[in-house]
């Protein structure tokens, strides 16, 4: 039975292991900050990933050692060891908090200062079951909302309740599609208009809650051009798995004309 | 045994006179309103296995939908997302608190806490016996949301506001959602009533020489976890009453002004739903605690007997379960990474939640120590503590990865998650139960379970636990969103749908494997090996009462304790192992 369990752990894992580095799981990483991310990751899954081996192998190789063997088997008669306790608390300590201070500036790159001034300003809106995204247009300023001019059926503008008696309003563009430059930061702002909904761009390794009540400003920076997509990482219904949109990273010079003609449709 | 008769201390007489409730002899006051600590736990226990069977089939049914989405389930029809988020909510809600909760400290721990600590009843029988009744119908109000109008809630266990504060928002949101919020409520209520019990009673009866550092392990855990449910429950009640007054009483405590709801206006104004999360997440992470720390309490029981040594490091072992249960209490916010919250609390609190990394990594390597030059023997309740060993390792060290706030970002509900949560706070505190089973069910109901079928149980269990969870972690690493009832609108996804599919095969034949323990339980209760009192040649209180044990646990004698819980191999004894009350033999302390 020792040696059957010895194998069933160890045999679990090896198994464990492989799949996880077998394969490059991770989506193709795009962002400016998901390379740090990355790496802090691979970090933690080396040092966690030498104490999973040597606890599983330990208990393997125990039960199957220290099997009851009659007489043969000697018991050492012990309560403990304060020296070895001692030793493998510090240790741990030094370990786990190290992990976290060695992660903290991450964290901290995207949150604790604000966007560049000359960051692309775009809103993120969810709503049951549907991502919409407004640029403020030429003037910089996004126009009014009113949630009593929400109609989430008629989408684009209406379906993030756009005032378009407001003045501001006037050059607000709502899109269903994510259209942003590459190499530039993107200032989100990101609103709710029913429930809890999270914005999560898998590839720009970017998640965030949008909160009903809350106006959440978030910064990232796409570095490779491409379609990438966007999820709903927060349940919010019946819906919740459909709840997705594209996000297009194309050259400045694209970004501008798109931008450009778009104005141009909606005057 | 003549040392049972020496005088009582003083609060032990109290006790003792308190506590001399004649045996009843009617059927309904022995078995069904009982006053019987056994009988309460028993009671608390067979909830629980019902709450279990269905909890599992519950997922089941979600594991077919994810992977054939179109598969038409006999009986139920097709299964819509409604449908699938329904059985989400109420798998997440029976499992975490009509098992994972009732289980090992309504069950077990009522049976054994008194026995152990050689006491002849709870300190409060009446209370006893209106907690588990209390929750007996919280877990009727909880099934009952399955058959109303709209059918169960589809908030998931969380209940996250808005979605749980406005029934406009989906199916399942209006009647069913309050009776969940009621069920939960009076859920609260019961496990405020037998936290009370437990503190008191681990506090005030115990008998003459069982002093706090004679304790087993098992009743330091109840102990901890029992303070922990007190400073936990009532927060999530009060948090429940709010919801239920945001429902129907018009108030906004978690919602905010100008939201629009499937086309209708919302009324509320002033709310948050971070406020929500706080409250629920102040219980909800000790509550992670309150699954499990019964479980490590067995464990080192179960290691300690079988490997015929005394547990590495007893003090430690205590000191650690202290410090997970205060440190628990500091670390909510690392569920809300992504909430909105202060970017800078998260600093707080992902230092804390590393720092519970180290009791738990002390606990770990004091398993081991106590496998260290050990005489093992395999008997099927320690393959249980061995695999809840190794899987407490493997459900803690994907733990250090979601405390860093900067990896929570891609990991957060994501796969990853439901790989972590159900490693460790599902699998190993389910170990802990089936070890604790296996172990005290001869001297629960009289009689063996049988072996061949345990270890058949145990393989099947083991290693389609790990087949189960472990990729899930890899789906996280890829993006995989939890909670999403199919995977064929993202694109990203379709890769991944082999590796649900794995899983989907590994959880029908683990399910499966369940029936296996089904019967072994029921067989051997009728038809098992008689059990000696001490099958399994331990040291602690209950291997010394009868078997079953009479009313009074004792027979009428109080015991006198002498030694501490784990003299195995104690050099110089006569046998391998010296009872707790055993006067003879000189203590090796």
């Amino acid at each position: 039975m020792g040696l059957a369990l010895l194998c069933i752990i160890w045999l679990i894992t090896f198994v464990s292991s492989y799949f996880f580095v077998a394969k490059d799981w991770w989506p193709h990483a795009i962002s400016a900050s998901a390379p740090l991310l990355d790496h802090q990751f691979r970090i933690t899954f080396i040092a966690m990933g030498v104490v999973f081996l040597l606890a599983q192998l330990a208990l393997g190789l125990f039960v199957w050692q220290y099997r009851d063997r009659g007489s043969q088997s000697k018991v050492a008669f012990s309560h403990g060891n304060t020296t070895l306790e001692a030793l493998w608390t510090v240790l741990t300590a030094v370990l786990f908090i190290g992990l976290n201070l060695l992660g903290s500036p991450i964290w901290a790159s995207e949150r604790f200062r604000p966007a560049d001034p000359g960051a692309v300003q775009i809103e993120a809106s969810g709503l049951q079951f549907a991502w919409y995204f407004r640029y403020p247009g030429p003037d910089g300023k996004y126009g009014r909302t009113k949630p009593e001019l929400i109609d989430a059926s008629a989408g684009g503008e209406a379906a993030v309740g756009l005032d378009t008696s407001d003045p501001a309003a006037k050059d607000d563009l709502v899109t269903g599609t994510l259209v942003v430059p590459v190499n530039r930061e993107i200032d989100f702002q990101l609103r709710a208009q029913d429930v809890i909904h999270s914005f999560f761009i898998p590839a720009m390794r970017f998640k965030q809650d949008a909160v009903p009540g809350l106006l959440i400003h978030m910064h990232v920076t796409p570095k490779e051009t491409g379609n990438y997509e966007i999820a709903c990482a927060e349940l919010c219904g019946l819906g919740h798995y459909k709840m997705h949109a594209m996000m297009k990273v194309v050259s400045a010079s694209e970004f501008d004309k798109w931008l450009a003609t778009q104005e141009a449709e909606k005057q | 045994m003549e040392s049972s008769h020496t005088p009582h201390t003083a609060h032990g007489s109290t006790a003792a006179i308190s506590h001399a409730h004649a045996a009843p002899t009617g059927f309904i006051r022995k078995y069904i309103f009982s006053l019987d600590h056994k009988v309460i736990g028993i009671q608390y226990y067979f909830l629980a296995l019902t709450a279990v069977f269905i909890g599992m089939l519950l997922s089941l049914l979600m594991r077919i939908h994810l992977v054939w989405p179109g598969a038409h389930i006999p009986l139920l029809g097709d299964i819509k997302p409604e449908t699938y988020l329904a059985l989400l909510t109420m798998h997440g809600t029976i499992m975490v608190f009509f098992v994972l909760t009732t289980a090992p400290q309504g069950g077990f721990g009522n049976y054994f806490l008194p026995i152990q600590i050689g006491a002849p009843d709870m300190a409060f029988p009446v209370l006893n016996m209106l907690s588990f009744w209390t929750t007996f119908v919280s877990f009727m109000v909880m099934l009952a949301a399955f058959f109303v109008e709209g059918g169960a809630p589809i908030a998931g266990w969380t209940n996250y506001p808005t979605l749980s504060a406005i029934p406009a928002a989906g199916p399942g949101l209006g009647l069913g959602e309050d009776l969940w919020i009621v069920s939960i409520a009076l859920f609260c209520g019961a496990s405020l009533m037998g936290a009370l019990n437990f503190i008191t009673t681990t506090l005030d009866m115990r008998a003459k020489g069982m002093s706090l550092m004679r304790m087993p392990l098992t009743c330091w855990s109840w102990f901890i976890t029992a303070i922990l449910g007190l400073l936990a429950f009532g927060v999530l009640l009060a948090g429940g009453i709010l919801l239920l007054m945001d429902r129907n009483l018009g108030t906004s405590f978690f919602v905010p002004g100008g939201l629009m709801v499937s086309g209708i206006a919302v009324k509320h104004s002033g709310g948050s739903p971070l406020l929500w999360q706080h409250l629920f997440w102040f219980f909800g992470h000790p509550e992670v605690y309150i699954a499990i720390l019964p479980g490590m309490g067995v464990a080192s029981q179960l290691l300690s007997t079988f490997s015929r040594k005394p547990i590495f490091g007893y003090r430690a072992m205590v000191y650690a379960m202290l410090g997970i249960g205060l440190l628990g209490f500091m670390v909510w916010g690392h569920h809300m990474f992504m909430s909105g919250m202060s970017p800078y609390s998260a600093f707080a609190f992902s230092l804390m939640t590393m720092a519970i990394g180290v009791p738990s990594a002390i606990k770990t390597f004091n398993w081991l120590g106590t496998l260290w030059k050990a005489k093992i023997r395999f008997t099927t309740p320690m393959l249980f503590a061995i695999g809840f060993v190794s899987l407490f390792v493997s459900g803690g060290l994907s733990g250090p990865f979601l405390a860093q706030p900067a990896l929570d970002i891609p990991l957060h509900d994501t796969y990853f998650v439901v790989g972590h949560f159900h490693l460790i706070m599902g699998v190993a505190a389910i170990f802990g139960i089936f070890g604790a089973t296996y172990y005290w069910f001869p001297k629960m109901f009289g009689r063996m379970m049988n072996r061949n079928m345990g270890v058949v149980h145990f393989v099947f269990t083991f290693i389609g636990a790990y087949a189960i969870f472990m990729p899930m972690h890899y789906l996280g690493m890829a993006g995989n969103p939890r909670r999403y009832s199919q995977f064929t609108e993202l694109a990203y996804l379709q890769h991944l749908i082999p590796v649900h599919k794995f899983i989907t095969y590994a959880a029908i034949i683990t399910i499966g494997a369940q029936f296996i323990f089904l019967a072994n339980f029921f067989w051997s209760m009728f038809k098992g090996q008689k059990a000696p009192d001490n099958p399994w040649e331990a040291t602690t209180l209950e291997w010394t009462a009868a078997t079953p044990p009479p009313h009074d646990n004792f027979g009428g004698v109080t015991p006198v304790v002498y030694h501490g819980p784990y003299d195995y191999s104690v050099p110089g004894a006569a046998k391998d192992y010296i009872m707790q009350n055993d006067p003879a033999t000189v203590s090796a302390h």
